[in-house]
């Protein structure tokens, strides 16, 4: 059986990467878990400078689900190359760095330092946090700032670039055109959704931040659909993510058109999620005779459904 | 290497209309937890409640030299917790660990001194082993809100922890906070102390002032919302101390729960 996937010149040995924001920068895992067995890590975001983050309570859980606004608390990417990334290299993890910038300028110069270093596979470019206030998801808002922050990285780097794009917006897909058009090589999808919860007791929002952005299984439906919408409209690789907790989630998002996955929450809740993932996929490969994942994407049969809306 | 262990349940013993200890077979986890340490625990297999809440381990559960698992002290104020109150013998419950930093246990001639409020007794259990085992000489003041609410006197007494009470509603040894017969007991001793503290955050910040007051060091057992105690999501949070009066947040499933009580910044500050 073969799980391998490409995402533009990286292949990778399984569709299975760890969600930015939700691995660390993943040597917090390595305890518990082989990381060259896993697709790939998508680090926590990076700034060019260290971050503090917001005060907590940072997250809050709700019905199959949590918001988090955790305010892109990071170590900088020098700090991320000097001492994360020598211990991923040894472990054989695959890297995706996620790169964040309050400016077009930013972005460009973590690529480039980023480019540079040994241990780097691919840049996942954070125009999608909803719980900061500068750069980052005012360019992911709009078809021109998507465009613009991608064209600039594709410049300065040979490493492939996706960005990864907020389900808050009116039309995901043309977001995904924007950054297709200025030649991105995948996008991941989706960020979280903005969403906030309150105390009734003390009339208080329940996150210091106010707002935050749900994740988990809750969200999952919307994501699916928002990944087949993406599929249908750029050719590159999309990236699926968005509650995924099981292999069938995985498998759901891969056959509407998802070339590989990201778990985030779902890795908050079981640690060891990788090889369960792993063998329910190969368990439903086998029961399908199917030899290579790659035939599985996008595989979604919708001819015996609502024509009209497909094809619009 | 923290473990993901299905646990059965041994044991539930209900010590009040709110408080349980919970028995569960996890004892790969028992036999590698340090005292402080910290389990993540999930009492669903659906997605409500979807996180796993953290657990300070309260015994290792033994019979004979056979370690059979390790049990927890719960107060039913959230979701989680109201499931492992009503949790039966069988009931199988997830149990993630053990995690997190763990107390110091210090040896003669210093004597330990553990701070508990509440719920906050849970980690003094294992701690008073490891403090029996180096022979020092160990006491315990506690603190509820009321006499009923003060468990397992009998198993630190038995054990020779010298238990100093205190309820706010004085129905049971002195009226008021846990910090008055601290600060008291601070004043008239001459020996070398350690404090060790678990409850609620005023209560820690209350001790981490009197020990600082007395010149005295203290290690201090926080609970933070925690997302999952691995160090992946940075939701636990707490500010330590910086050079040049600034601050800096650390996780503290992976830097505490038990810090030093001077390295923190507290909210009232």
């Amino acid at each position: 059986m073969d799980l391998s996937v490409e995402i533009g010149t990286l292949r990778l040995s399984n569709p299975l990467i760890a969600a930015s924001g939700c691995y660390g920068y993943g040597v917090e895992y390595a305890d518990a878990v082989d990381l060259s067995t896993l697709g790939a890590i998508a680090s926590k975001g990076l700034f060019l400078a260290p971050r503090e983050g917001h005060p907590p309570p940072r997250i809050v859980e709700t019905p199959s689900g949590m918001l988090n606004a955790i305010g892109l608390q990071g170590i900088g990417v020098h700090r991320y190359i000097a001492e994360k990334l020598p211990e991923l290299r040894r472990l054989g993890a695959t890297n995706i760095v996620n790169i964040c910038g309050s400016t077009l300028d930013e972005y460009v110069e973590l690529a480039r330092i980023l480019s540079d270093a040994e241990g780097v596979h691919a840049l996942e470019i954070n125009i999608s946090c909803p719980n900061i206030k500068e750069g980052g998801i005012t360019f992911g808002c709009s078809m021109h700032g998507t465009f613009d922050v991608v064209s600039a990285v594709k410049k300065v780097t040979h490493l492939p670039v996706i960005p990864k794009l907020t389900p808050n917006v009116t039309d995901v897909a043309s977001i995904a055109k924007a950054a297709e058009d200025a030649g991105a090589d995948a996008v991941s999808l989706v960020n979280t959704f903005l969403a906030m919860a309150i105390d009734v007791e003390t009339r208080r929002p329940k996150l210091s931040n106010i707002v935050g952005g749900l994740s988990g299984p809750a969200i999952r439906p919307i994501a699916v659909r928002m990944v087949y919408e993406c599929r249908r409209t750029v050719k590159i690789p999309v990236i699926g993510m968005g509650g995924i907790a099981s292999a069938v989630d995985a498998l759901e998002f891969i056959i509407a058109g998802a070339t590989a996955v990201q778990v985030g929450t779902a890795n908050f809740v079981d640690p060891f999620i990788w090889s369960k993932l792993t063998a329910g996929i190969e368990d439903y490969m086998r029961r399908h005779g199917v030899r290579r994942i790659a035939d599985l994407v996008g595989s979604v049969d919708t001819s015996t459904r609502e024509k009209e809306w497909v094809s619009s | 290497m923290p473990r993901d262990v299905e646990a059965r349940v041994l044991q539930n013993t209900r010590l009040s209309p709110d408080y349980n200890v919970i028995t569960l077979a996890a004892p790969e986890i028992a036999a590698a937890t340090r005292p402080g340490q910290f389990v993540m625990v999930r009492s669903s297999h659906g997605s409500d409640p979807l996180l796993r809440r953290p657990f300070s381990v309260f015994e290792i559960v033994r019979s004979g030299n056979r370690i059979e698992g390790l049990s927890l002290l719960s107060k039913r104020i959230g979701v989680t917790t109201r499931l492992l109150f009503d949790a039966v013998e069988g009931d199988v419950i997830s149990c993630l660990g053990p995690l997190g930093r763990p107390f110091d246990p210090v040896s003669p001639p210093s004597e330990a001194w553990m701070v508990a409020g509440g719920v906050g007794l849970a980690p003094f259990a294992t701690l008073t082993e490891a403090l029996l085992e180096r022979g020092a000489k160990t006491t315990l003041f506690y603190g509820a809100r009321t006499g009923a609410e003060l468990f397992y006197l009998d198993w630190f007494a038995s054990r020779g922890v010298r238990l100093v009470l205190s309820t706010e509603d004085g129905s049971k040894g002195e009226r008021g906070r846990v910090t008055l017969p601290l600060e008291q007991a601070l004043r008239e001793t001459s020996s070398e102390v350690m404090i060790y503290a678990c409850g609620p955050e005023r209560m820690l910040e209350a001790v981490s002032h009197v020990a600082g007051k007395f010149k005295t060091p203290a290690q201090v057992s926080v609970e933070r919302v925690m997302g999952c105690g691995m160090g992946g999501c940075y939701s636990c949070v707490i500010p330590v101390r910086e050079a040049g009066g600034r601050h800096h947040y650390v996780r503290s499933c992976l830097a505490g729960p038990v810090f030093t009580a001077s390295d923190l910044v507290w909210d009232h500050e």
